[in-house]
């Protein structure tokens, strides 16, 4: 039309502060909101967070040790089984809670423009810093226990940070998905079923037929899992000898990058037009 | 009919047009051509399923379009309003300027900074204590947490919160909530900010403190667009108004002749309105209320009638069957629903009589209207039986505008007179006694 010849162009509408900056201020808005407000009204507040994985360990402790003796042959067995247990829930927990943060947050997103990846990284972030609270909790209780600290530990961060980049671009993709299908929510529900009982989380990796463990280690937190395990004591294979020949283990990588790629390219496609979903 | 095209006029035949819109060289906000569409959210498919079962479905839903070719500009420090009813795009055109809805077509332009709250208190958590609100709102606003620790105190200062912050929100009262949501909305250094419907709550002090703070904000040439329903606040504050119907751009300009438009367009639509759906009427039919109007002390029917000027309201009833003192009687009220005026002939202690049935009547009340500017409708009714029942109740059955000369901020505008005496100072009055006893 003739009309915008009239106008005269004018600078593009911006936030108060770079995009980057003011993702980042969301971010940890929101995460220290949701941080407080998971205890508030508690009267031990923030010391559940180190008295839970306390007490799950106390229970798995006496469970198999004194009841099933299912893991009697391995060392430092609850040790073990707790360290898998929190990273396994730090990913369920950040998922979990992720799928429904946008819908959660639709008046927010409905009426405020600004990044909306910060929802959904905001509620992974709180469930990090959970997860940080149980490992010194989990590193703590491995030493009395009698682990060796070893300088391989240091190897431990790496490791984390993947379960941490999963956790998110999996967290992106289904709080998306979830705003226009529904049922993203009882799918996922199935699939963390799935994964839990595909992860050598309660069992070992070593007791598994052969076949199905290749099949078991296509899973990127299996192999995570499976080299934390590795580290703690080395008497547990590594992932590598887990799946046979270390050259397989660029499938769990290739799965890896796939999904955080899927996830982002998906995010940055329907996020726009998020608040007109909703 | 004059009414029609009077706004007929003001219709942007073409935009080349338009010459009360100043032309800008730096444009505060553009907005050129722009449409927003929305696929239209009827039974979309939430789950795989519905969408494998009903695969056309989705594809068949239809569009709205919300905003339709809207065209304007907004100059650096110009306090902006829009109006228009429910429905007629004003908050879709407010969130494309913020930038949560993405315009489906046109152009739009915000020249510096726009603030992205158009609402207040948005992300509020009522478990939450103000401190830790503030922080959330600062960081929607892109501001770095230090900056707004620090301007924290100013905010309780301001939204006069000081004894009440370590209370958590949900223990606020209502005017104290949208207290804060502003005092923590306005923090941010923002070129254009966009409000909207922020005066519908608190008490009138804060919200004059509001408009202190946008004519604050109009003189360090910062940009306020406003949309709200309060024509009064529209009148009062705005430089120039943007009327929208159905999303669509009816007028732009001074706020009084936008006001004066809406309202008649209004009063056009709500009586197209009538056809397409009946206003409520209950009764048992004894008799019936067949017509209403107002008219003029020289016969006219009037729907626009002048403030202090005589008026006449009449219907006619028809009488199905004979009543023995029949209550004829008439409320009038205002767009909120007040009901400004009521008068009946059991109020006025007016016998009626025996009317027989077959028989029709013409019952008419004669008034100065002495109603502030604005729009209104009359309800007529008839009753028998000292009121106990009712053969014919008519709600809204007309409905008329009142032109006011003079602004009134009341509901009413009586007839008054005001005088201003001095007091005597004690001064004179020792003066005055001392000259008596000399």
């Amino acid at each position: 039309m003739s009309t915008a010849a009239r106008y005269i162009p004018t600078r593009v509408a911006a936030a108060s502060s770079p995009r980057a900056r003011h993702f980042l201020y969301v971010v940890a808005a929101l995460a220290r909101t949701e941080f407080k407000l998971r205890y508030a009204g508690s009267v031990l507040g923030y010391l559940w967070t180190l008295l839970r994985p306390l007490m799950l360990f106390g229970i798995l402790y006496t469970v198999f040790t004194q009841v099933f003796r299912f893991g009697g042959g391995i060392p430092h067995y609850p040790v073990m089984l707790l360290m898998a247990i929190i990273l396994f829930s730090f990913f369920a927990d950040a998922t979990n809670g992720a799928l429904q943060s946008l819908v959660q947050r639709d008046n927010l997103l409905r009426k405020v423009a600004f990044p909306r990846a910060a929802i959904p990284v905001a509620v992974c972030l709180t469930a990090a810093a959970n997860l940080l609270l149980g490992l010194v909790v989990v590193f703590t209780l491995a030493i009395i226990d009698g682990v060796e600290v070893r300088a391989e530990w240091l190897a431990f961060a790496p490791i984390l940070a993947v379960i941490l980049g999963l956790a998110t671009t999996v967290s992106l993709l289904l709080a998306v998905l979830y705003v226009r299908y529904r049922d993203v929510q009882a799918m996922w529900e199935v699939i963390l079923q799935l994964l839990f009982w595909g992860t050598p989380i309660i069992y070992t990796i070593e007791t598994v037929p052969e076949r199905v463990r290749e099949v078991l280690m296509l899973n990127p937190l299996a192999v995570a899992i499976q080299q934390v395990r590795h580290l703690i004591d080395d008497r547990a294979p590594s992932a590598a000898d887990a799946i046979g020949r270390p050259i397989l283990l660029l499938v769990p990588a290739f799965i890896t990058l796939g999904v955080a790629a899927l996830g982002l390219f998906t995010f940055s496609r329907l996020a726009p037009t998020v608040a007109e979903d909703l | 009919m004059t009414v029609e095209t009077d706004f007929a006029r003001r219709l942007p035949e073409s935009s080349d047009k338009a010459p009360e819109e100043p032309r800008l060289e730096q444009a505060a906000v553009t907005c050129g051509g722009l449409w927003k569409t929305f696929r239209m959210p009827v039974d979309r498919p939430y789950t795989l399923k519905q969408r494998v079962i009903h695969p056309r479905r989705s594809r068949a839903a239809g569009t709205l379009h919300a905003l339709r070719d809207v065209t304007f500009q907004i100059a650096p420090g110009e306090f902006f309003g829009v109006i228009g009813r429910n429905g007629s795009g004003k908050s879709t055109l407010l969130k494309c300027l913020a930038g949560v809805y993405r315009p489906t077509r046109g152009e739009l332009a915000v020249a510096g900074r726009v603030s992205p709250f158009i609402e207040l208190g948005v992300g509020f958590n009522t478990e939450l204590t103000a401190f830790d609100n503030v922080m959330v709102n600062a960081s929607l606003l892109g501001i770095p947490p230090r900056e707004a620790r620090a301007s924290f105190d100013e905010i309780i200062r301001f939204a006069e919160l000081e004894d009440f912050v370590e209370l958590k929100l949900k223990n606020y009262s209502s005017g104290m909530y949208v207290r804060l949501g502003f005092a923590a909305a306005i923090q941010a250094k923002t070129d254009v900010l966009l409000v909207d419907e922020v005066l519908a709550v608190g008490d009138m002090r804060f919200q004059q403190k509001c408009f202190d703070t946008f004519r604050r904000f109009k003189r360090e040439g910062r940009t306020v667009v406003f949309v709200t329903h309060d024509l009064a606040a529209i009148e009062r504050f705005c430089d120039r108004a943007l009327l929208l119907e159905a999303g669509e751009a009816i007028a732009i300009g001074d706020p009084e002749e936008i006001i004066h438009i809406y309202r008649q367009h209004d009063l056009g639509t709500r009586r197209s309105d009538v056809e397409a759906e009946p206003k409520p009427r209950w009764g048992d039919g004894a008799a019936e209320i067949v017509a209403a109007w107002f008219e003029d002390d020289y016969g006219q029917r009037r729907n626009v009638l002048t403030q202090a000027e005589p008026a006449t309201f009449r219907a006619r009833v028809r009488f199905e069957q004979t009543l023995v003192n029949p209550i004829f009687g008439v409320i009038l009220e205002n767009e909120r629903g007040h009901h400004v005026f009521v008068t009946n002939t059991m109020f006025d202690r007016i016998a009626t009589g025996v009317i027989a049935a077959g028989t029709e009547v013409i019952y008419s009340v004669r008034l100065v209207v002495q109603l502030a500017d604005g729009a209104y409708s009359a309800s007529p009714a008839v009753a028998y039986e000292d009121a106990f029942r009712f053969a014919d109740w008519r709600e809204r059955l007309v409905d008329f505008e009142v032109r006011a000369e003079r602004p009134t901020g009341g509901i009413a505008d009586f007839v008054h007179e005001t005088s201003l005496d001095h007091i005597p100072t004690r001064h004179a009055v020792e003066d005055g006694v001392k000259g008596r006893l000399e």
